[in-house]
This record gives structure tokens, C-alpha cells and sequence, in this order.
């Protein structure tokens, strides 16, 4: 069945049957790619989107329920050539190695920006701890947090 | 930003930012799976429900007739491929629909191709199959195992010094303890995935894996075909730590479904699918036993090792290899034996062998150390290696000492008390734990090109390409500035090409080898270029821009292959490091946490100082997971693996991770390699189990032998208070 999702600010019209995940839509038929698929179970976090400015799986939501919903993928994030100010602090701060659960981590702490978590160190921790990294760049994902936000990024 | 610091110059060892992060920020990263194909169809591969079994039946007639599903392939109808002519481990023997035998539950019965991945999953889920299943075995630890000694694996299972037995009967103090430490999985995030596109008789595989040369020698032999033919891409990998390192049997059933339906095929296993057919470190049982004189010199050491393996390929974890060189002792016995168990083969996880092994041997050094009532580093101290013990070769170089003096500094381990359960806050149990770590430099054969073009402004441009892969460890950063500081070009000007078959060939991204390897092969072929510029009097950029403009197309190409060579070796070459923990006990909750790791290493020359830091810091949050959380379950009546999921098997999350202060020691070494390095990917996990069990016994009193070290066994009791 035809569904338009919105899809960082444009409108995109997919064909899609009423069981495709919003992740495989994006991925496969959307061909965006950046929102990784890690687990299918909701418990990796690697492919957090933004709903409504809000973090959610994308592996949980059939493409189906969000017409009429703003999505934000991590293609969506940048403002142009411009990196938002949480990928540039990944790359200073070596948040990841491998890459792929990156997209999900940078969703997840833009999102954190502005959801109600703590000031400090182990706050971020906790805030990001549905994103698993096993190549284990936690330090890194943390410093780069907390660096966006003392700057006051938004 | 901080690349700014050192201008468009970025010397080897300057803390650079990943020249691919860009891409890896912003989605651009293109991972396999994620290649776009025309036309590409869906492979959902159907696994067993049972082991030890042969496939009385399966059923595909009801998946066949679902819309979309082009081809359902199982044992009855999928074409005999030539018989398997690879030598394991590196070339694995693989499952692919040749006959109804059943080894492993999960094991490939099926594959069933359709137009979308929902189709094809649906359809997987319609073909039924019934077993003749016999009880399956899925413990080492099991009445009246078998063990035998393989006899060609990975690694030679036994080593003999000097003569441990009569050592150890006349020994002033002995320990034997035994110590297991469980299967556990890779679990990259990133699945393994592969699309199989033929045209003609020409194959491209795009797949994600730590070796695309072996990659597309494992299907050319699989298919009978000229290795010409096949191209294998893999240019961004999402994690390997091992799993990645192999061919596993996905790969060639993907080419097999794209040949017999003559369309492209993209195979992506599920989170399930990634236990059992690819590989998993391996259970291990292991009985250290130490002899010493009361001022603490070892007088022996014996190291016995049982692992398990599949029962149709042979793979030893080699746990007992570490013991052959780590400590100075004249009689040093280490066997490994294997049991064969009715799950998948086994393979190379992070440190195979020094990973299970320093938890062994290191645990069992903290209780001798307790039984002379030394303190752990002191006897650590007493036995420093000065040479090889394995070998009697001098160290190509050895910095150990000063990696203890270094971290037990910035620990505080002077403050630690003698007697365990003496530090307490409140209800929380504080310990102090230390280990050394350890792993070999390793180096193969490798080879690159260069190609520089002048710009015709002066400037110069450098290509340079290996067949190589960057599974995360900063391969695409640390060759670029390898290759500008061997050009004398800025980093920008340099473009580094990886992961494709048709560029020189290079070893696998394993056994932390890729630095020495690959990077001396593009230091070496970037020197090459630079003589033949300089035969001509061309040494300097503006000069060699010049000389470049003057040749056909203002283009020079060369070629170098780079391989350890005459005199190499006269030295034993490993990388050292000493780490130590904290751990924090609720004594009523048995809950554990490490609020910091303290980590001094010494591993040659750095080329990144950004990159490699990450690398120990990814080894050590590994080495925190294989302490308190990574365990897969298996269940004895299917040898179904129970928690074959991203919730249940638990690997650290961030919040597990407490302060890490982790450094590298400078240490030049002239012998180790010609760009003086050790590698660092997989040092970082080792001795920290180890470390974390010492600081859990400091904390408590109860000395948990059996990893993980869970809440339950210092609750219930399932360690031992000794």
C-alpha cells in the first residue's frame, strides 16, 4: 500500500506492505541507509531515528503508522556541508570505530539534549545506554555529549 | 577542530581524526547490506531446529507458492559444489546444502530467495523440516568426554621445557586450580551480510568481512572458479573482532542463490543467525598449576587447556600459548586437548587464547601470590622474563616493568591493604585487582601501490591501495599518514583505497597484524617512489611535482611487496602491558561495578595516538564484558544457543564502563618490524578478567574461578571463599 512518510523535511512516497518495519522502508525502498539495522528487537539501538523531534527504533515502527509524522534520520542532521555540533564532537573525540552503530548514537544524543537527563558524566551513561557499541567507544560517545552540551547546543 | 593543531601536516603518532569519520557521522558510510543493486532479491536462510541429526524431510512446498519467492533451495535440490579443498581454520568447513547431515542447531537447511526481505522471511518461516536428532553433547564438562589431541590445528597443542613434573613434586609451594570460562559471541553490530552479483561467468561479492582476499579464494574454490573472476568489496565493515575473519557458510550459499536464480542476492543474517554458524570463542576448562620457592620464583608451571570444537572441523582456542612465554621458568608444560561437541566450529574472538588463557594464568598467579602472602605485582616482579622463556630469544624490546611502575602509579596500588574484605565503604565492598597482558606482534606478507599525479599547479596527488579492510581500527587513517610522512605530502593530498580484491593483496584484519603488515608494505612502496624520484635528483615536492609533470599522463605508478625477511627471526616480539581495577561489591546485592581501570602499555611506535587509545579502550570494555556479563547459553536438549539476542546476551553497555585511564608507553624498537610497531587491537582485553576477578576476591573473599563473574555466584556461593 502506498504510504508518504515525511523523511527529514520532504515528502516521500513509498510502496510498502502493512508489515514492513519504518527501518526496512527506509533502508531498502528509501535507500537511507544511515539508520542501522543491529538487532530487528529493539535492543541494540542502532537504529534510532528521531519521531517528532522525539528518539525512537525504527525496527519497532511499521512504515505504515507515521504518515503525517516528521522523521529525522542522521541524513536529516546536518545542515548541509555543516556537521551538527554533536557529529563534529564524535570525530573529535573518536566517539566509535567501526561506524555502524554511530548513526544511532549521534540520534540518541541530539535527542538527549533535550529530554530531562542529569548533569553529569554517569547521567550521559545511563541516557545512552540503549545504544550499544561494541567496539566499546563509550568514553568517547560520553565526552562528545557532554562537550555538545556545556557548549549549549540544542 | 583538533586535526587544525597540526596544520595539513599530520606526522605518524599525531592523535588525527579518522580521515573516513566524515563519512561514518553523516550516513555516507556505505556498509554492505547497504549497497544499492537493480534488481537485488532477498535470501532468508532457514536454520536447523536440531543437531546431531539428519533431515528425515522439509517441506517447502508452501513456501514455494508464496507471492514473490523465486527459489527455495535445500539439500535435495541445490547443484554439488566441488569438494571442499581448504585447509581449516582460515578456510572453514562450511554447511552448504551438500547432504541431510545436521551438525549444529542453526546449521543452514535451507535457503529461500523472494523479491523483498518480508517475502523471503515469511516463506523461511513456511518450510518445515523433521529430524532424526540423537542427544546432542554441548558441554566440555560432561561424563566421559573424549578428549584428543589434535594433531594439525591452528596451533601446535603441546610445548615441553625442562621437566615440570619432577619441578613441581620437589616445589617449596604449589597451587593447582581449574578455571572455565564460557562460550561467548562476537556479536558485532553489524550482522554478517553479503550480495552475490554475477555477470557472465564474473562474480561480485560485496561482503563484510576482515579478509577479502580470503573471501574471494574461499569462492573460487567453492565454485570452481578462476580466482580472477571473483571480485570481493567489503569497503567499511561494521565490527569483526574475529567472527569477520572467516568464510562462513552464508557466503557461498548467497553466490549459490544468486547463480541459481540468476539474480543479484543480498543475505543478511539475523541477530539469531549470528550464533552457530559463525564461529564463537570456545568454552574453555583450564588447570594451572604453579610450583615456587617461598621468596616466590616459579620452579613450573603447567598449563592444561580443554576446549571443544565442532565435530567435522578441528579448532583450538589456544589458552595455554600465553604461559609458554609470559613468565621466566625453567619447566613449562602447556597441553591443549579438544572435545568435540554437536554446536558450530569455534573460531578467533579477540585475543583467541591470550584472552581465556591470562585469566587463567593470571588468576592462578594471585593465588599463589596470596599463598606466599607476596603481593600480586611483587611476584609478578620476581619472575620478568628477560628473554623468551618459549624460545630463549632476546625481546625485540620489552617494556613491562616500566608499564607496572606506570600504572600501579597512577592506581594508588601502594595504598592497596594486604588482608581482602579490609576496604569497605558503607555496604559497598571495595578490591583492588592487577594483571599483565600480553600479545604477539604478528606480520604477513602484504603488498601496495602508489600512484602520484602532479596537479600541474605544482601540487601532488598520491592514491594508495591494498587490499586490506578497516573494521574500525583506523587502517584508512593510520596508512594515510604512513603514506604522507613517507611522501612528504600532506594528508589531504594523500587518498587511501581498501577492501577490494582488484587492489594488492593484503592478510586478514587479525591478529592485530594489520599495522605491521599492510604498513610496512606502504611505507615501503611510498620509499620506493620516492628513490626512483630521487634518481633523478627529484627530493623535495616542488622538485618531485615537477619531475611528475614530465611524465606520460604526469603520472608515476609503483608497485612492493612487504614480508619479514633474513634475521627476522632472531627476536621475540610481543607487546606488554600491566592493567589494574577497582571493583565496588554491594555486599547485600552482590552487584558488581568498576568504577576505573588504570592501563599502561607499551606496543612499539604509535602511529595515531587518537585511534590506538581507542583501540585499548575497545579491548578493555571488552575484557570488563568477558569478566561480569558475556555468556552464551545453550540448551542441552536442542543445542539451541537459549540467548541468541541482544538482550540476553549481555555485552557492556555504557553505563558498565567506569573511569578508563589508559596510556601507551614509548618504546622504540628497531627489531620488531621496519615501522617499529606491535599490535594493539587485541592487548586491551587481556588480564582484565583476570584483574577483575583479583579485585572482586580483594573485595570479598570469594575467588570465582568460572567466568563471568556474576552477582549469583557471590550470592549463592559459587565461587570459593579460600
Amino acid at each position: 500500500m502506498p504510504v508518504t512518510l515525511r523523511i527529514n523535511g520532504r515528502p516521500v512516497t513509498l510502496d510498502v506492505e502493512p508489515r514492513v518495519t519504518l527501518l526496512d522502508a527506509l533502508r531498502e525502498q528509501a535507500l537511507l541507509t544511515a539508520t542501522k539495522k543491529g538487532c530487528d528487537h529493539g535492543q541494540c539501538g542502532a537504529c534510532t531515528i528521531h519521531v517528532d523531534g522525539r528518539r525512537q527504533l525504527a525496527c519497532l515502527i511499521l512504515a505504515v503508522m507515521l504518515a503525517e509524522r516528521e522523521i529525522t534520520t542522521l541524513e536529516g542532521l546536518a545542515a548541509g556541508d555543516e556537521l551538527h555540533p554533536m557529529q563534529a564532537a564524535f570525530i573529535e573525540h573518536d566517539g566509535f570505530q567501526c561506524g555502524y552503530c554511530t548513526p544511532g548514537q549521534i540520534m540518541s544524543a541530539v535527542a538527549l539534549l533535550n529530554e530531562p537527563c542529569g548533569d553529569s558524566d554517569d547521567d550521559v551513561k545511563e541516557c545512552m545506554s540503549g545504544n550499544l557499541c561494541r567496539c566499546g567507544a563509550y568514553p568517547g560517545i560520553v565526552a562528545a555529549v557532554q562537550q555538545v552540551r556545556r557548549a549549549g547546543a540544542r | 577542530m583538533s586535526d587544525a593543531v597540526f596544520g595539513n601536516r599530520a606526522p605518524v603518532g599525531a592523535p588525527m581524526s579518522r580521515v573516513d569519520g566524515r563519512l561514518k557521522v553523516t550516513g555516507a558510510a556505505r556498509y554492505t547490506a547497504e549497497i544499492p543493486i537493480e534488481g537485488v532479491h532477498h535470501a532468508v536462510i532457514v536454520g536447523s531446529t536440531a543437531a546431531n541429526a539428519r533431515i528425515l524431510d522439509i517441506d517447502t512446498s508452501i513456501a514455494e507458492g508464496m507471492p514473490g519467492v523465486v527459489k527455495v533451495l535445500t539439500h535435495r535440490n541445490a547443484p554439488k559444489l566441488p569438494a571442499q579443498v581448504g585447509k581449516p581454520p582460515a578456510s572453514r568447513v562450511l554447511t552448504l546444502l551438500q547432504d541431510d547431515v545436521v551438525h549444529y542447531n542453526g546449521q543452514p537447511v535451507a535457503v529461500v530467495v523472494a523479491d523483498t526481505l518480508e517475502r523471503a522471511t515469511d516463506a523461511a518461516h513456511r518450510v518445515t523440516a523433521t529430524y532424526d536428532a540423537r542427544e546432542p553433547l554441548t558441554d566440555i564438562r560432561h561424563a566421559g568426554r573424549k578428549e584428543y589431541r589434535p594433531e594439525s590445528a591452528n596451533k601446535e597443542a603441546d610445548s615441553a621445557s625442562g621437566d615440570a613434573a619432577a619441578a613441581l613434586s620437589h616445589a617449596e609451594e604449589r597451587i593447582s586450580r581449574e578455571y572455565t570460562t564460557p562460550i561467548e559471541n562476537h556479536n558485532p553490530i553489524e550482522p554478517h551480510a553479503t550480495i552475490a552479483v554475477w555477470e557472465g561467468d564474473q562474480l561480485t561479492v560485496y561482503d563484510t568481512t576482515q579478509y577479502v582476499v580470503g573471501v574471494r579464494n574461499t569462492i573460487a574454490k567453492t565454485f570452481g572458479l578462476p580466482a580472477d573472476n571473483v571480485r570481493v568489496v567489503s569497503r567499511f565493515i561494521g565490527g569483526g573482532f574475529g567472527t569477520k575473519g572467516s568464510t562462513w557458510s552464508h557466503v557461498p550459499l548467497a553466490v549459490l542463490a544468486a547463480r541459481e536464480t540468476g539474480k543479484p542476492v543480498k543475505l543478511v543474517l539475523t541477530r539469531r543467525q549470528m550464533f552457530g554458524s559463525t564461529g564463537a570463542r570456545a568454552q574453555t576448562e583450564q588447570r594451572v598449576t604453579l610450583g615456587a620457592r617461598r621468596d616466590g620464583t616459579l620452579v613450573a608451571i603447567r598449563h592444561e587447556s580443554v576446549s571443544y570444537t565442532s565435530r567435522y572441523e578441528d579448532y583450538l582456542e589456544p589458552a595455554a600459548v600465553i604461559t609458554r612465554s609470559l613468565y621466566a621458568c625453567p619447566n613449562i608444560e602447556t597441553t591443549h586437548r579438544l572435545v568435540q561437541l554437536d554446536l558450530g566450529t569455534p573460531t578467533f574472538q579477540r585475543a583467541p587464547g591470550e584472552a581465556t588463557g591470562s585469566f587463567a594464568l593470571e588468576c592462578a598467579m594471585d593465588e599463589l601470590a596470596e599463598r606466599l602472602g607476596m603481593d600480586p605485582l611483587e611476584l609478578r616482579l620476581k619472575n620478568y622474563a628477560e628473554r623468551d622463556p618459549e624460545s630463549g630469544k632476546p625481546f625485540s624490546s620489552k617494556s613491562l616493568r616500566e608499564c607496572y611502575r606506570v600504572a600501579a602509579e597512577r592506581f594508588g596500588w601502594a595504598r592497596r591493604k594486604a588482608t581482602p574484605g579490609a576496604m569497605q565503604d558503607g555496604d559497598i565492598a571495595i578490591g583492588y585487582g592487577m594483571a599483565t597482558a600480553t600479545y604477539p606482534t604478528n606480520r604477513s606478507k602484504a603488498s601496495a601501490s602508489v600512484t602520484l599525479t602532479s596537479d600541474g599547479r605544482g601540487g601532488i596527488d598520491a592514491v594508495v591501495q591494498t587490499a586490506s579492510q578497516d573494521i574500525g581500527t583506523g587502517t584508512y587513517t593510520v596508512m594515510t599518514q604512513l603514506a604522507a610522512d613517507a611522501l612528504g605530502l600532506p594528508v589531504e593530498r594523500v587518498r587511501m583505497e581498501l577492501g577490494d580484491t582488484r587492489l594488492p593483496p593484503s592478510p586478514s584484519s587479525g591478529g592485530s597484524q594489520t599495522a605491521a603488515s599492510t604498513g610496512s608494505a606502504v611505507e615501503a612502496v611510498c620509499r620506493e617512489a620516492c628513490v626512483r624520484m630521487a634518481a633523478d635528483g627529484a627530493t623535495d615536492p616542488a622538485s618531485m611535482a615537477a619531475w611528475l609533470s614530465r611524465q606520460p599522463g604526469r603520472t608515476l605508478t609503483v608497485r612492493a611487496e612487504s614480508k619479514a625477511g633474513k634475521g627476522d627471526d632472531d627476536y621475540a616480539k610481543h607487546a606488554f602491558g600491566a592493567v589494574f581495577v577497582e571493583v565496588r561489591v554491594d555486599r547485600a546485592l552482590g552487584e558488581i561495578r568498576v568504577p576505573r581501570i588504570v592501563g599502561a602499555y607499551a606496543a612499539g611506535r604509535i602511529l595515531n595516538a587518537k585511534t590506538a587509545l581507542s583501540q585499548l579502550i575497545g579491548g578493555v570494555v571488552w575484557g570488563v564484558g568477558m569478566a561480569l556479563e558475556e555468556k552464551t547459553l545453550v540448551d542441552p536438549r536442542t543445542a539451541r544457543y537459549m540467548n541468541a539476542n541482544l538482550e540476553e546476551y549481555h555485552v557492556p553497555v555504557n553505563a558498565d564502563i567506569g573511569a578508563l585511564d589508559l596510556q601507551f608507553i614509548a618504546e622504540d624498537d628497531p627489531h620488531v618490524n621496519p615501522i617499529g610497531v606491535k599490535g594493539i587491537g587485541e592487548i586491551g582485553i587481556t588480564g582484565v578478567p583476570a584483574a577483575i576477578a583479583g579485585a572482586v576476591y580483594d573485595a570479598t573473599r570469594i575467588r570465582v574461578r568460572e567466568l563471568p563473574i556474576t552477582l549469583d555466584k557471590l550470592i549463592m556461593g559459587g565461587g570459593s571463599a579460600d
